[in-house]
């Protein structure tokens, strides 16, 4: 187990990603969007407030959380895709990965090196960001479980939109090919369920009241903003709960679903990263 | 060491490689020679584990590729013929890493990525960025590579190819010192003199069979019919001509009368070209010098290929 955490393709990648000046413009710019988006808040909320007293109150902080908190659940679905769909493609474009597959490194070793450095990359980001938190902090309204809890969020969204491009850059031969279709399932993880959950509790909302349909919770329950919004909004949890029938907390079956998704496309990267060299019974 | 028998890669309808069987001994250094798409990478890539075979078996140094392909990994070591590098890796940083996925101890690193540096002749350039190296030192970098993990078989595919007559030439002269040093040696080019230079064996190649196989001598003779006789004489060039164009065995005579000197292709073995030169001698002709032309590899490959569809 110690040579899947410590080891040299790990070694490598962070060695590489870090060493990268584009890595570093890439902490600058998401610290300047996300403190752009801070301080233009408060600007908002004081200076340029019709109020009188222009006083930054707790309830605002809390609603500056919620805001920062989808910015940065935001940026994190928009970044994965780009950091991860690229990393074993991106080694045959550069015609690294035959002589990186004729090293005794195993395929999961590799495989997981490539997807926790660019976690790890995501999660400098994370930590970067969290003296713009502290802002929240100084004025009150949101308790530290909660910062936990969305920070746990945001782990689980990058782990597996992270082992979905590494699974389609596994699996296809071009970046560019595996980069579109990562990002296209990711947008339907957050447009496309989104709508259809809307569509769906509509739907719900001119039927018989007593008749539940699962189709709101499933299409829930791959929404990472809409769990996010259920951190913030319980109501919400207890309102699709309703329409579906189902008891079982959202969170907890998005956290499921999401760990399941990244435990078969990494399962599936792992298998295929190298060829079945089992000899082929019944060909000639 | 390598052996492959009745080694097969299909694509589709497409025989990339049809029942190849190879069997190379320890220490010698295999040449393979054929033209682009004989085979040559399928069979490379096979033995180095990255693709499958469809059907038949290969083993390196005892090892089945296909069920044991860890232990081969083990105990080979690939420069694929084209390849890219970690442009953001120092020389020493790039071979390092390639140790370390070995499982080579940092201490051992550090005595060894000097030696190898030293061995491929870029000692001065540790300290610069992989990127920056010109291609002949990134070929030579990728051989270091290769063997940081002191493997017994080296898999080489066209490892000079794109290179100057310079590169080229050094090229060559790490691959003696790594034949003096008895590694097993597969190696493809299209520089085909060289193979003949440094190899002890070589296969001929064309489309996915293999045509031929053997030392070069023995190739030379298995598969070329005609022999080219270059005479010189003293005296008498016309005489002479006349002579040879009578024998049955002789054909397509050519004069060279600047130089007194004739040619002609012979169809007959050893003896019956000692009993031409003694005829020739009874006859009463000065020969100066009989001696049979020496073809090179290309030459061979050409002989053997000929008529070969490379569409």
């Amino acid at each position: 187990m110690k040579s899947l955490w410590i080891n040299p393709v790990l070694n490598k990648e962070i060695k590489l990603r870090f060493r990268s000046f584009k890595s570093f413009l890439g902490v600058f710019f998401y610290l300047f969007a996300l403190g752009g988006i801070a301080i233009g808040f408060i600007l908002i909320n004081t200076v340029f407030s019709y109020s009188s007293t222009a006083i930054f109150r707790p309830e605002q902080s809390r609603t500056m959380f919620m805001v920062l908190s989808f910015v940065q659940m935001a940026l994190v679905l928009f970044m994965t895709p780009g950091l991860t769909s690229g990393v074993i493609s991106g080694e045959r474009e550069r015609q690294t990965l035959n002589i990186l597959l004729t090293t005794p490194q195993t395929s999961t070793s590799i495989i997981l090196s490539k997807l926790f450095s660019s976690i790890a990359y995501l999660l400098l980001m994370m930590v970067a960001s969290l003296p713009l938190y502290s802002i929240v902090f100084l004025f009150g309204g949101v308790s530290p479980s909660l910062l936990f809890q969305i920070f746990g969020l945001y782990f689980v969204t990058m782990l597996t939109i992270g082992s979905i491009g590494v699974f389609f850059s596994t699996v296809i031969r071009k970046t560019i090919v595996a980069t579109i279709i990562t990002y296209g399932i990711t947008l339907f993880f957050t447009v496309g369920t989104a709508f259809l959950t809307i569509i769906s509790m509509q739907f719900s909302a001119f039927q018989n009241v007593n008749q539940t349909s699962v189709f709101p919770y499933i299409t829930s329950v791959f929404n990472p903003f809409i769990i996010l919004l259920n951190s913030f909004e319980e109501g919400l949890s207890n309102e699709i709960n309703n329409a579906s029938g189902i008891a079982f907390p959202l969170t907890a079956a998005f956290i499921i679903a999401f760990l399941l998704i990244s435990f078969v496309c990494l399962f599936i990267s792992i298998k295929k990263l190298r060829p079945n060299m089992k000899e082929k019974k019944g060909e000639a | 060491m390598i052996e492959t028998i009745n080694l097969t890669k299909r694509y589709g309808s497409f025989t990339a490689l049809n029942d190849l069987n190879l069997k190379i001994e320890k220490g010698t250094v295999f040449g393979f020679v054929g033209h682009n798409g004989a085979g040559k990478s399928t069979t490379f890539s096979i033995l180095a584990t990255l693709l499958a075979p469809t059907s038949g078996a290969a083993f390196v140094n005892g090892y089945n590729v296909s069920t044991e392909a860890k232990e081969v990994r083990n105990h080979i070591g690939y420069m694929p013929d084209f390849f890219g590098v970690y442009d953001q890796f120092k020389t020493v940083e790039y071979l390092d890493f390639y140790g370390a996925s070995y499982g080579i101890s940092p201490a051992e690193r550090q005595i060894l990525i000097p030696q190898l540096l030293e061995l491929v002749n870029l000692s001065n350039k540790s300290d610069v960025y992989v990127d920056l190296l010109s291609r002949g030192m990134k070929q030579r970098l990728c051989l270091a590579r290769s063997l940081i993990h002191d493997p017994e078989v080296l898999i080489l595919d066209e490892p000079a190819s794109g290179l100057d007559p310079r590169a080229r030439i050094e090229m060559r002269e790490i691959l003696k010192e790594l034949k003096n040093m008895g590694k097993t040696i597969l190696i493809s080019s299209h520089i085909l003199p060289e193979l003949a230079e440094m190899c002890d064996e070589i296969g001929v190649i064309t489309n996915g069979e293999l045509v031929a196989s053997g030392s070069v001598a023995d190739i030379q003779e298995q598969l070329q019919a005609n022999k080219i006789i270059n005479v010189k004489l003293a005296s008498d060039l016309e005489k002479a001509v006349l002579f040879f164009e009578d024998h049955h065995r002789v054909s397509t005579v050519t004069k060279n009368p600047n130089r007194d000197m004739l040619s002609f292709a012979f169809t007959g073995n050893d003896e019956e070209q000692i009993a031409l030169l003694k005829k020739a001698l009874d006859h009463g002709l000065a020969i100066l010098s009989f001696s049979q032309e020496e073809s090179n590899l290309e030459d061979v490959f050409l002989e053997i290929t000929k008529g070969v569809d490379f569409a």
